[in-house]
């Protein structure tokens, strides 16, 4: 134990690794960091609108879309959530490669990490607006309001507490995919740690780059919860 | 005029079919203050629901000034909604919007430039006496703040009628007094035609001119509010107003009857009857008597038989009238089938 601990730090391979994040780390969080809010807002813009549509678009829903048109949205977000994420990033490729022009590098992976996540955020969004007090729209219905209105002024307002805390676990999870695609070119900390750690027994890099994630994931998430609290004005 | 015709509706669940309304109609005067009363599953939410078309029923018509409001749009529908609105049990204030945003909500969805709305909303919530409250959010208030915060909500598009239903049964009785007199105060001040859906009669006698009662989703008796009290006909009625027995058996009594309601007389501790006796010398038995205290104050109603001697029924009458929140009516029979 303390032999592995002596070799796993032992003063050559401590200056070696102190060296290499000096040099490399920096630009690796910027990019995990770009990426990954980059990728949640693009999944975002596409999976919040979906959201609204999967509750709003319901038999008693407020603005009732035909049956089949739900039964197809409801089944392409469930195949593209049960993709795994690194089998989606190779299925992607074409679409990649016709969008930013390669399928490696820090931008290419994007299209892939929205791909991924944009069903996630439909979900997401879904359970958010379902918390609504259905009285709530009720109200609104009997005061005039349109259904545009009752989104806009009532369901996506009362919910923006649980879109918020909602948000903060989608960019942790886009967090963890972007890390995954480091394997497949994907930029950034994830490919740090896996080209020095796995593929050449920096063991020490790898450590270090984790533990980066893991601050990350800690920032991420707290800043969400935190913003969520403070914007819900229901207990005070 | 709100004129209701033939209105049914029958919901259908998976345990079977309930019909939540069986050919009812009913005419409201403009300014009235209209009651609707009944048992819990009497049809009374789905009929004010059926009055702004927020639940469309099955058969029968709602006219509103001549305009049948079946007939309209999805559009026309909305702008109607803002001459009928509504305030609810559960308030239903938004609770991410401060009170101010909550009164300026519909004056919002109406397209009113936002100064021209905050203007208003204050203005409102200075009727409702709750202008300090302007920037706090609904849950920092109490339930009676929240429902006139709704109240202001529901005036700030100038409707024409104001659909209450059961807005002060989350409330206790000191606060449901208030607020009652607070719509009885805009009523009186605006014209507002207003239909209170309720299942407590104290809230019918203290502020409607009309009654209505629903028993499974049929008017079982309708009228002015003293009249159907006093000589309540069907079996829905007299459920209501002697809630706690079977109406009582005086078939046997030979003298006067009077009907005392107390609505937060101050009462509780003074003996009002025995001081009648002892004051006025007129002996009274109690033939029924329902009432409880609550917070120091009297609740419910009795009856009391008297001698049969016209000037004894007006001194007593006289003199219980005089205690606040007392109402004194002499009744002919408590189901009306005397005399």
């Amino acid at each position: 134990m303390t032999e592995a601990f002596n070799e796993l730090f032992a003063p050559d391979k401590v200056e070696e690794a102190w060296l290499i994040i000096q040099s490399q780390f920096p630009m690796a969080i910027w990019e995990t960091v770009y990426v990954t809010i980059l990728s949640t807002l693009f999944a975002i813009v596409i999976g919040l609108p979906l959201g609204v549509l999967l509750v709003t678009g319901e038999k008693n829903g407020i603005l009732p879309l035909p049956a089949w048109l739900m039964h197809t949205l409801n089944v392409i977000i469930n195949l593209l959530r049960s993709v795994p994420f690194l089998i989606l990033m190779i299925m992607v490729f074409p679409l990649t490669r016709a969008i930013i022009g390669t399928v490696v590098g820090t931008e290419a992976t994007i299209v892939p990490l929205v791909i991924a996540a944009f069903p996630f955020v439909a979900r997401l969004t879904e359970s958010s607006l379902r918390e609504v007090n259905p009285n709530l729209i009720e109200m609104a219905q009997s005061m005039g309001a349109s259904p545009l209105q009752i989104i806009a002024k009532v369901m996506i307002p009362e919910s923006v507490p649980s879109l918020l805390s909602n948000a903060a676990i989608a960019i942790t999870t886009i967090l963890g995919y972007s890390a995954m695609s480091g394997i497949l070119g994907g930029g950034g900390l994830g490919k740090i740690a896996i080209n020095y750690g796995y593929y050449r027994y920096k063991d020490l890099i790898m450590i270090a780059a984790v533990i980066l994630l893991i601050v990350l994931v800690q920032f991420f998430q707290t800043a969400g919860t935190k913003l969520a609290v403070h914007s819900d004005k229901r207990l005070k | 005029m709100i004129k209701i015709e033939k209105l049914s509706k029958t919901f259908h669940t998976a345990d079977g079919s309930v019909e939540a309304l069986k050919n009812v109609s009913l005419d409201i005067a403009d300014g009235d203050i209209f009651g609707i009363i009944g048992m819990s599953g009497a049809g009374k939410s789905t009929l004010v629901r059926c009055i702004n078309l927020l639940e469309h029923p099955d058969e029968g018509s709602v006219t509103i000034d001549g305009i049948d409001l079946g007939s309209l749009s999805k559009k026309q529908l909305r702008e109607v909604r803002r001459k009928v609105t509504m305030i609810f049990q559960g308030f239903h204030l938004l609770m991410q919007r401060t009170c101010l945003k909550n009164v300026c909500f519909p004056l919002e969805l109406a397209g009113v430039s936002r100064a021209q709305a905050q203007q208003r909303a204050l203005e409102l919530l200075e009727t409702v006496g709750l202008s300090d409250k302007a920037n706090a959010y609904p849950s920092q208030l109490s339930g009676g703040q929240q429902q006139r915060v709704a109240i202001a909500r529901a005036l700030a598009t100038d409707p024409k009628v104001l659909l209450c239903d059961e807005a002060t049964s989350a409330l206790d009785p000191n606060t449901t007094n208030s607020i009652l007199e607070l719509i009885k105060e805009i009523n009186q001040k605006t014209g507002i035609t207003v239909i209170v859906i309720t299942h407590q009669m104290s809230v019918v006698e203290k502020i409607c001119r009309h009654v209505a009662i629903l028993d499974g989703g049929e008017v079982a008796e309708q009228g002015e509010v003293t009249e159907v009290f006093s000589r309540p006909n069907s079996e829905a009625a007299k459920r209501l107003v002697y809630p706690e027995s079977d109406a009582p058996d005086v078939s046997d009594f030979s003298g006067r009857l009077l009907r005392i309601v107390f609505n937060g007389a101050q009462a509780a501790n003074e003996p009002i009857i025995a001081r009648m006796a002892s004051e006025r010398g007129i002996a009274a038995s109690i033939v029924y008597a329902s009432t409880k205290s609550i917070g120091g104050k009297a609740y419910g109603q009795m009856i009391l038989g008297l001698p049969d001697s016209q000037s004894v029924v007006t001194a007593a009458i006289g003199y219980l009238s005089e205690t606040k929140g007392v109402i004194v009516e002499e009744v002919t029979g408590v189901d009306g089938s005397i005399q």
